[in-house]
């Protein structure tokens, strides 16, 4: 085992306990829906929220590092380069964090001033870390692209993969620039944000993604390489062609020329095409290799990850990109049901399969296929499918009586906040959410315990089981 | 391993679909492709989009009365922009407007505004999107009574430095300790987001007492 691989665990580590906060304030937050004063003026719904999509963020941004530090020592057969380094900024991150999640529970707010940008909150979505903290995000980033691009130096060896990855670090690092403007003009703030919430959501971490799935695929799978490599960039080149002016269905409304409503329509209908490549890609890789497998979890979890990339981020996102649906859907319960499906989908199933491959090679069984993962893949699937559904409902009587027919006034706001298919929706939400949070204590069981070991051989076990 | 490519992929001559290089190649060039194009469109837009621009107007359109009316010849809403009616009836320089702006854009960023509410959809969505909030009938119809103010950017000063005090259902908007310069900012801010061109969000938006709306 690599000594890089050894940090990734310890990414791995701190992810998963990031995700287990991440739920605790989604239930939380789902709470104010069904309880509006509880803990008012206390812990208000907006640090709730906070706390939840912003260690959405940064938790699969370990993960994804700790996924990379996993592999690239591998595809390169060569130790990662500045890995003490990277050892002492996987601390630092911490401490970050910890820092941050401190503040926004204690201290919450701050008055109209440049210092609460600095120390406390920037109020934007997604990055309202302060920007302290922001910079501190930069210097990890920055440590983890020397360690990528000086190890394919040192190692003097390029696999396709690997390119990609090594190109995909530029628009990752380059688009978290923009966690740091305070520009006074709101149209000009979003034009720039949303090139970091999009870019990063559908382009450059889809990208990333991709690699990941490609050496998942090639590690439980046994795919050649020719095949993954040849797939990852037709994949690349449909997410980027279609992803880049996707952008515009984020230009609709906010003070953006007309023109957008054309282009951002037309280019980010195209996007589910690379995510349902992806499916036929993972349906014909496993119907090639009979379901055969050494690591069985894994192997669902990333072909979940293909299907449910597809449905929760395409087709839940083509539902409502084209501006005629996007001027009711805008900003409502249904965006939100988008935003779950897909980031579950596109990253968190990913994510657990690279868990899944890290719990095979530490145990060191041949063949990883125990029963009680279902457990976990059955209530996290339940869950989340679950929860985008109640939403989905509430979304779409929001997008009806709050918007259509209500003008989206605040009476229109209230009064269909008061509807009961809202209100189901809001409440099936919420049990699903616990259902989803039962699903993550069964996977977090599942990877600490010890595996049963495996004398028989891969292939057979496992081709014994379809 | 069983390929392993030195170098930058090349494109395979002839483009051979089952070649690697050829896709590569392909994302390459599409990439770039789509980012100078996106580098244009940004450029227009900046434009567009800057305060005096086409769709956003220059921050001084806060002296003037602002409405927001369906448009038969682009067929949808669009901010209709009239004659003087200064904010706090004190009308403000160019220069006045910005500071304004300015401290307005960094109560509603040091609050966290938008982790509750929305600005052009954009936000969290436990409470009213605050694009076209100057123009809600809501100051009028409800807050204006319940505070006592005589004026719609009275009452909002009042509404935003104690909203504790003004429930209008379950969900209340917590004390954000606003000072009043603050509130004052915050509610100069809210009328010059009216004013932007959004393509018309929201739609049907009633500016007006909607006699349909049911009072609370
Ligand atoms: C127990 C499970 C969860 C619950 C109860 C929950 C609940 C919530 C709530 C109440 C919001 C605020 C929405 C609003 O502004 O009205 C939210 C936002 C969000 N959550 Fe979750 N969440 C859960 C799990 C997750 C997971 C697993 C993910 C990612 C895979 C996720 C991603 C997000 C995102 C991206 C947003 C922002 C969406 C938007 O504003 O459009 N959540 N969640
Ligand atoms: C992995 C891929 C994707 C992820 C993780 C993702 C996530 C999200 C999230 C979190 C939001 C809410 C942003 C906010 O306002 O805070 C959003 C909005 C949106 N997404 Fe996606 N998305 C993905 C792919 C797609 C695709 C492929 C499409 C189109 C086909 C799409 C269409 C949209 C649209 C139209 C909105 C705006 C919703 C609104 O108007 O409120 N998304 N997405
Ligand atoms: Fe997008």
């Amino acid at each position: 085992m690599y000594r890089s691989q050894r940090l990734s665990l310890r990414y791995y580590t701190a992810a998963i306990t990031l995700f287990g906060v991440m739920i605790l304030f989604g239930l939380l937050s789902a709470l104010y829906y069904v309880f509006p004063s509880m803990l008012f003026e206390v812990l208000n719904f907006s640090t709730s929220k906070i706390l939840h999509i912003d260690t959405l963020v940064i938790w699969l941004l370990m993960a994804f590092l700790g996924a990379v530090y996993w592999y690239l020592p591998q595809e390169l057969e060569h130790e990662v380069v500045g890995i003490r380094l990277a050892e002492a900024t996987f601390w630092v991150f911490c401490a970050v964090v910890a820092v941050v999640a401190v503040v926004f529970l204690v201290v919450q707010i701050g008055d109209s001033t440049a210092f609460t940008l600095w120390f406390i909150n920037q109020g934007r979505k997604y990055v309202e870390a302060p920007r302290w903290a922001s910079i501190g995000v930069v210097v990890v980033m920055g440590v983890f692209a020397y360690n990528v691009v000086a190890t394919c130096v040192k190692a003097r060896r390029m696999t396709g993969v690997t390119w990609v990855l090594v190109l995909d670090l530029i628009p990752l690092l380059a688009v978290y620039m923009d966690a740091f403007p305070a520009d006074e003009n709101m149209s000009r703030d979003l034009y720039w944000w949303w090139w970091l919430v999009h870019m990063w959501v559908e382009s450059t971490w889809e990208v990333l993604i991709g690699c990941i799935m490609a050496m998942v695929l090639m590690d439980v799978m046994g795919t050649s390489r020719r095949i993954v490599e040849t797939w990852l960039y037709i994949e690349v080149m449909l997410v980027l062609g279609a992803g880049i002016l996707g952008l515009g269905h984020h230009y609709f409304w906010i003070g953006t020329p007309e023109y957008w409503l054309s282009i951002g329509g037309f280019f980010s209908a195209l996007e589910p095409l690379p995510l349902l490549g992806m499916v036929v890609h993972a349906v014909y890789d496993a119907g090639e290799h009979r379901l055969r497998t050494v690591n069985r979890p894994a192997f669902f979890w990333i072909t979940t990850e293909a299907f449910l990339n597809f449905i929760g981020a395409g087709v839940w996102g083509f539902m409502m990109t084209l501006p005629q649906i996007n001027l009711f859907s805008h900003g409502t319960q249904w965006t939100v049901s988008h935003g779950h499906f897909a980031f579950y989908g596109a990253y968190v199933c990913g994510v657990i399969a690279v868990f899944y491959v890290a719990k095979q090679k530490t145990s060191g069984v041949a063949c990883l296929d125990d029963r009680f993962w279902k457990w976990g893949y059955g209530l996290l699937n339940i869950g989340m499918v679950g929860m985008v559904m109640g939403l989905l409902l509430a979304g779409i009587t929001q997008a009806f009586y709050g918007r259509a027919i209500g003008g989206s006034t605040l009476m229109a706001f209230t009064q269909v906040s008061e509807n009961p298919w809202f209100l189901s929706g809001i409440w099936a939400r919420l049990l699903f959410g616990i259902v989803f949070a039962a699903g993550y204590v069964a996977l977090v069981y599942d990877l600490l315990r010890k595996p049963r070991s495996n004398a028989v051989g891969a292939g057979e076990i496992a081709g014994a089981a379809t | 391993m069983d390929t392993i490519s030195v170098g930058p992929p090349r494109a395979g001559v002839g483009g051979d679909l089952a070649d690697p290089r050829f896709w590569a190649a392909g994302a390459i060039s599409t990439t770039i492709v789509m980012l100078i194009v996106l580098a244009f469109l940004t450029v227009d837009s900046l434009s567009v989009i800057t305060a005096g621009g086409r769709n956003v107007p220059a921050y001084d359109v806060i002296n003037r009365h602002i409405g927001y009316e369906f448009n038969w010849a682009r067929h949808r809403d669009v901010p209709v922009i009239g004659g003087l009616e200064p904010l706090f009836g004190q009308t403000v320089t160019e220069a006045e407007a910005a500071a304004l702006m300015e401290k307005g854009k960094l109560v509603i960023q040091s609050r966290a505004c938008m982790d509750c509410h929305t600005f052009f959809g954009n936000g969290a969505y436990y409470a009213p999107d605050l694009t076209k909030s100057w123009l809600d009938p809501a100051w009028e119809n409800i807050w204006m009574p319940m505070t006592g103010k005589a004026t719609r950017e009275a009452a909002m000063v009042e509404f935003l430095m104690h909203p504790d005090q003004y429930p209008t259902w379950n969900r209340r908007m917590p004390n954000l300790h606003l000072t009043e310069e603050e509130a004052r900012a915050t509610v100069a801010y809210l009328k010059w987001v009216s004013s932007v061109d959004t393509n018309g969000f929201p739609a049907n938006f009633r500016t007006t007492k909607p006699d349909h709306a049911k009072q609370p």
